[in-house]
């Protein structure tokens, strides 16, 4: 039995290690001297330098472009939590005719992947004028994240006990107080986890980035956009920083990760 | 509530299949909330669907008919796009299949530290398709890590060259390398969802006949499993045909996939009609395949229970 556990603990590992390593020599190239980026055959431990990074900084647009992405992120967490965790609410509290297509049609969202949405999306911001902006992005990326969010806040509001809300409600709390001082401090953990969702969706959607925006792109569609001609120092230190935020954002959803798979089953 | 226990469900996030029945009354309410997610989704699926539709059968000139399709069907690789991305698909998905199912089993064998290698597990979630591209890119190309490893090795003497453009199968393998990297994550999800699903009771029955573990996971688990491989099958094919900067960032313009062609064919060529073609064919291949898994592998209710 202990050789089981063993072996065990090695695959464990090993799929760690198979995760982890190729994070560990993005790092190492992002973080090499710029010639050390080209050096071969490559040492597995550089030496460390933050000269790529800062040349990845100070190449044209990508402080800007950043901060475009942060912005896009925000409204996309936003609107999508406005818009959602209400819909999550009334799937998880009220049982009412057209509950079960509204929750159908939700996860049939799936089926229509970005390429066929952002094409005639882009059309359709020309005309109004926020083509190239960061709003159009938003748009777009609370559209794809809305479903997961509407998912997401139904399974954690679905656990915060019914009973609590309904005793606030008499003590004299309205519906909408109960919801505010009970139900959401309880559910904050998972709301997060929503949340942070968004975020990490909308940081990496590149294809209607760069579909919705010329001069104006975010981060990922900087990056795409410059692919073709850009050096390696340049690619590796911006992958490094597309990286980055997933070690925060899952940390945060790690508890609620699994909650998303539930309802995802067809 | 450090490690341990996080990769088992909490207990907020079972199904909500089941309402409380408490409200009594089932009002104007729930629709008044559900309404701005409702008018947000018609929006931005349905109009832009139906404007796809329009877009992909007519012409430039406005006029309905065929000529958006024969241009998408006549497109400069056009066949070799849907070739690539159908054999990237069949590589993918019995790799990516045992890849993630050994994780979710790891992840659900009670493990000390659970929650720690399910935390990193879970880390490629995060990750953009861009961004796992360049990181195998970093590890595929002429000067990269991989070559480096080889020569330091005495394996190679001169740089292999993985991303030749004259090598389309070892393009695509380092592609499905890259995905099963990047997204097996979203699988194993599903999965663990799945195998937290099955009742103990049926492992301690296997174990009272001495069943070893290869017999239990083949005979018990997986049988069981069944409904889910199945999602994470549909899941997955769907990812596939979406499937989009890793290309970009490890193959540049030497190998295209559907997905490529349709952001190529907007972006470069500025052509919204055959973009919106192919972005219409993806969600064709999508939906097929989906009604294929569900034909091919129907689920007996009575098996689960």
């Amino acid at each position: 039995m202990r050789a089981r556990a063993a072996g065990k603990y090695a695959g464990a590992v090993l799929l760690a290690l198979w995760v982890l390593f190729p994070m560990y020599l993005l790092t190492a190239g992002a973080f090499s001297t710029q010639s050390g980026v080209y050096a071969y055959p490559k040492s597995l431990w550089p030496h460390w330098s933050t000269g790529t990074m800062s040349f990845f900084w100070d190449s044209a647009g990508v402080p800007t472009a950043l901060g475009r992405s942060v912005i896009v992120a925000g409204i996309t967490v936003a609107l999508s939590m406005l818009l959602g965790t209400p819909a999550g609410y009334a799937i998880a509290r009220y049982r009412f005719r057209g509950r079960n297509a509204y929750q159908l049609s939700i996860v049939s969202t799936r089926a229509f992947p970005v390429v066929v949405l952002s094409i005639p999306l882009a059309v359709f911001f020309l005309q109004w004028g926020i083509y190239d902006t960061v709003w159009g992005v938003a748009l777009m990326h609370t559209a794809l994240v809305l479903p997961f969010v509407v998912l997401i806040t139904t399974s954690v509001l679905a656990g915060v006990p019914v009973d609590l809300e309904e005793a606030a409600q008499v003590f004299g709390c309205g519906r909408a107080g109960a919801f505010w001082r009970v139900v959401v401090p309880l559910a904050l953990p998972g709301l997060a986890a929503a949340a942070s969702f968004a975020v990490l969706m909308s940081y990496n959607e590149v294809f209607a980035a760069s579909i919705l925006t010329i001069e104006r792109p975010t981060l990922p569609a900087l990056v795409l956009n410059a692919l073709s001609a850009s050096p390696d120092p340049y690619k590796f230190a911006a992958a490094w920083l597309l990286m980055i935020p997933t070690f925060v954002f899952i940390f945060i959803m790690r508890r609620y990760i699994l909650g998303f798979g539930v309802e995802r089953r067809l | 509530m450090s490690g341990g226990t996080t990769a088992s469900v909490p207990a907020g996030l079972q199904p909500a299949l089941a309402p409380p029945a408490r409200r009594r009354r089932p009002s104007w309410v729930p629709y008044v909330l559900l309404a701005p997610s409702v008018v947000y989704l018609v929006v931005f699926f349905i109009v832009p669907l139906l404007q796809g539709l329009r877009l992909a059968f007519t012409g430039t000139d406005g006029q309905w008919g065929p000529a958006t399709v024969h241009q998408l069907l006549n497109d400069p690789g056009f066949w070799s796009s849907v070739w690539n991305t159908l054999i990237m698909l069949a590589i993918i998905l019995p790799v990516q299949l045992v890849l993630a199912l050994a994780m979710s089993l790891l992840v659900n064998a009670k493990l000390r530290g659970s929650g720690f290698w399910f935390y990193i597990y879970m880390l490629p979630l995060g990750i953009s398709d861009l961004t796992s591209g360049i990181i195998w890119y970093s590890i595929f190309t002429q000067q990269g890590w991989l070559n480096s490893v080889l020569q330091d090795l005495g394996i190679i003497h001169t740089p292999f060259i993985w991303l030749s453009y004259s090598r389309q199968l070892l393009i695509i393998a380092t592609i499905v390398v890259a995905e099963a990297w990047r997204s097996t994550s979203i699988i194993v999800i599903i999965l663990v969802g799945g195998l937290q699903a099955i009742p103990k009771e049926y492992s301690e029955a296997a174990d009272v006949f001495y069943a070893t573990p290869w017999q239990k996971l083949w005979h018990v688990t997986l049988p069981l499993l069944r409904p889910t491989l199945r999602t994470a099958l549909i899941l997955r094919t769907v990812l596939a045909f979406e499937v989009f900067a890793t290309v970009i960032a490890l193959a540049g313009s030497s190998l295209s996939v559907l997905a490529t062609k349709a952001n190529n064919a907007y972006t470069q060529f500025q052509e919204p009609h055959l973009a919106a073609a192919y972005g219409i064919l993806i969600m064709l291949l999508s939906l097929v395949s989906t009604a294929l898994f569900l034909v091919l592998l129907p689920v007996r209710t009575e098996q689960a229970g």
